[in-house]
């Protein structure tokens, strides 16, 4: 082997090594910090002459598909799915599209959790963990294409037309042989 | 080697003599562990005999044809040594397919016979795995006749006991060695098996298939007790949660149903009928609380609740920064609940 070739396939396997950095994961939560709810925006409308809007709070957890997915699986164990399916609308509104009732920012959409909205949507503060709601609210923008694609999750198990083997529905046991007497 | 050999054999032997219900394949409570103990103990005493033979070859090949020469010897030919060593090879060859061949079988009866049912009125357990904890549920036609509990199994001695496995997740795998071997549990494929305790105690059991991040904390209990015992224990599981007899009890289950607590576990008797965590309805009535990881202590029920992810890093339980009267309220109520 020459000795470019040699130095060649070196600066590849370092480059190879080098870039495999696994995204963290968060798994001890930072406490939940000053209520942030008071500086998300939901209109357009300022107070006063010269007030500054404030600029829309950042969603950490959307830079993470770990954080999206867990989302997702949150999304469904918290029944979010009984109003609004998976993403379709039901009850509740779709949340797939691109029609936003209350805005479609991080803040807006932890907010709506938080705080409930008219006409259904519960208030859901000290029920859900704010980290997880922030999961949730990014889970909820990656179903309207507003997440890279690099950190949506794929579409849920139920979603398929075929039902996944997790979710069909056991089998009659078998396995089991034999009488009692002669294990005596 | 021969010393670390010894070693072994010693800690094996030394092992028989540890705690009785203590994770522990060598002190069988249960046919299935016994056969189980017979066939490992048949197997290691065939190649104890095995491994003294073959040291024994060696040191006497090294011995008896040392010479001192310093150079490479010359390759001599001896037919009749030739026709000799032909004959041990054989032999040796065919002795050592008779041996394998021996264990395979005896290990294919050990398999059978721990695999067969008994099937006089058995009592039926499905255990669900989940991350990181044990489903465990009693089924009865009658649906306020089901006892769910986690974690903590229950069972009559001298009573077949059928086990119905399942996962919500991923694949775990079942394994109390003072009572049978291991049995996987798959996602979506329920499958039986069968163990009876003859001795009562508490058995552990340990998750044997790795699941994630706590996998090695995913541990369970099975407890044995005597057929009166385990009738009036599910008797008490039947019944919905007690009433907070205190006023701290009482905020306590107030807090527990105005926060997080509630978006997970179920206590039958009140709002709370989420499915996704432990059945916390007789949470007191057991012994450890997050999968066989912590003693059931007013501390550690604390610690558990206001931060997991320092016990258990990963585990699906959220930390809860709850303040400190609500906290002690949360205790008072869950400790409340025989």
């Amino acid at each position: 082997m020459s000795r470019t070739l040699q130095l060649a396939l070196l600066a590849c396997l370092t480059s190879g090594i080098v870039s495999c950095s696994r995204e963290s994961r968060i798994l001890r939560q930072p406490p939940p910090a000053n209520d942030i709810l008071n500086t998300v925006q939901i209109s357009g409308l300022n107070p006063g002459a010269n007030s500054i809007p404030t600029p829309p709070p950042s969603n950490m957890y959307q830079e993470s598909a770990y954080a999206v997915s867990e989302g997702q699986t949150l999304f469904e164990q918290y029944n979010c799915v009984g109003c609004h399916a998976h993403g379709g609308g039901g009850i509740g509104p779709p949340l797939m599209d691109r029609y936003w009732i209350y805005g479609s920012e991080p803040g807006n959409i932890f907010a709506t959790i938080m705080q409930g909205r008219p006409n259904g949507m519960p208030s859901f503060r000290n029920r859900i963990p704010e980290y997880q709601v922030w999961e949730i609210a990014a889970y909820v923008r990656s179903m309207a294409g507003l997440l890279p694609k690099g950190v949506s999750p794929q579409r849920p198990d139920e979603m398929r037309v075929k039902p996944s083997e997790s979710s069909t529905p056991p089998q009659i046991p078998t396995g089991i042989t034999g009488s009692p007497e002669q294990h005596q | 080697m021969i010393a670390s050999f010894i070693g072994v054999a010693l800690a094996l032997i030394q092992a028989k003599s540890l705690d009785p219900g203590g994770h522990n394949m060598l002190q069988p409570a249960a046919p299935q562990a016994s056969q189980i103990e017979w066939l490992y103990w048949t197997v290691f005493w065939i190649l104890l005999v095995v491994y003294v033979l073959m040291i024994g070859a060696f040191t006497k090949t090294a011995v008896v044809n040392r010479s001192g020469a310093t150079g490479p010897l010359p390759i001599m030919t001896d037919e009749k040594g030739d026709r000799r060593a032909k004959w041990a090879v054989g032999t040796a060859t065919g002795i050592t397919v008779i041996t394998l061949f021996v264990i395979l079988v005896m290990s294919i009866v050990t398999g059978k016979k721990a695999a067969g049912l008994t099937s006089k009125n058995p009592v039926t357990v499905q255990v669900t795995g989940h991350q990181w904890w044990w489903e465990v549920t009693y089924p009865n036609s009658q649906a306020d006749q089901t006892v769910t509990t986690a974690n903590e199994i229950h069972v009559p001695i001298h009573t077949p006991i059928v086990l119905l496995t399942n996962s919500s997740d991923v694949i775990h795998s079942f394994w109390p060695p003072n009572i049978t071997g291991k049995r996987d549990l798959i996602p979506g494929y329920s499958s039986a098996a069968w163990f009876q305790i003859d001795k009562p105690g508490i058995y552990r059991g340990q998750c044997a298939e790795f699941c994630g991040l706590q996998h090695a904390h995913m541990g369970f209990s099975i407890i044995a007790q005597s057929v009166e015992e385990f009738q009036s224990w599910e008797q008490q599981q039947l019944k919905p949660a007690n009433e907070p007899g205190t006023p701290e009890a009482t905020r306590g289950r107030a807090v527990f149903l105005t926060h997080s607590c509630l978006m997970c576990h179920t206590i039958r008797g009140t709002d709370a009928g989420s499915r996704l965590g432990p059945d916390l309805t007789h949470v007191a009535s057991r012994n450890m609380i997050a999968a066989e990881t912590l003693p059931l202590t007013a501390g550690a029920l604390a610690g558990w609740i206001v931060d997991p992810q320092r016990i258990k890093p990963g585990v699906k339980m959220s930390p809860n920064p709850l303040a400190p009267d609500d906290l002690q309220a949360v205790v008072a109520y869950l400790q409340s609940l025989q």
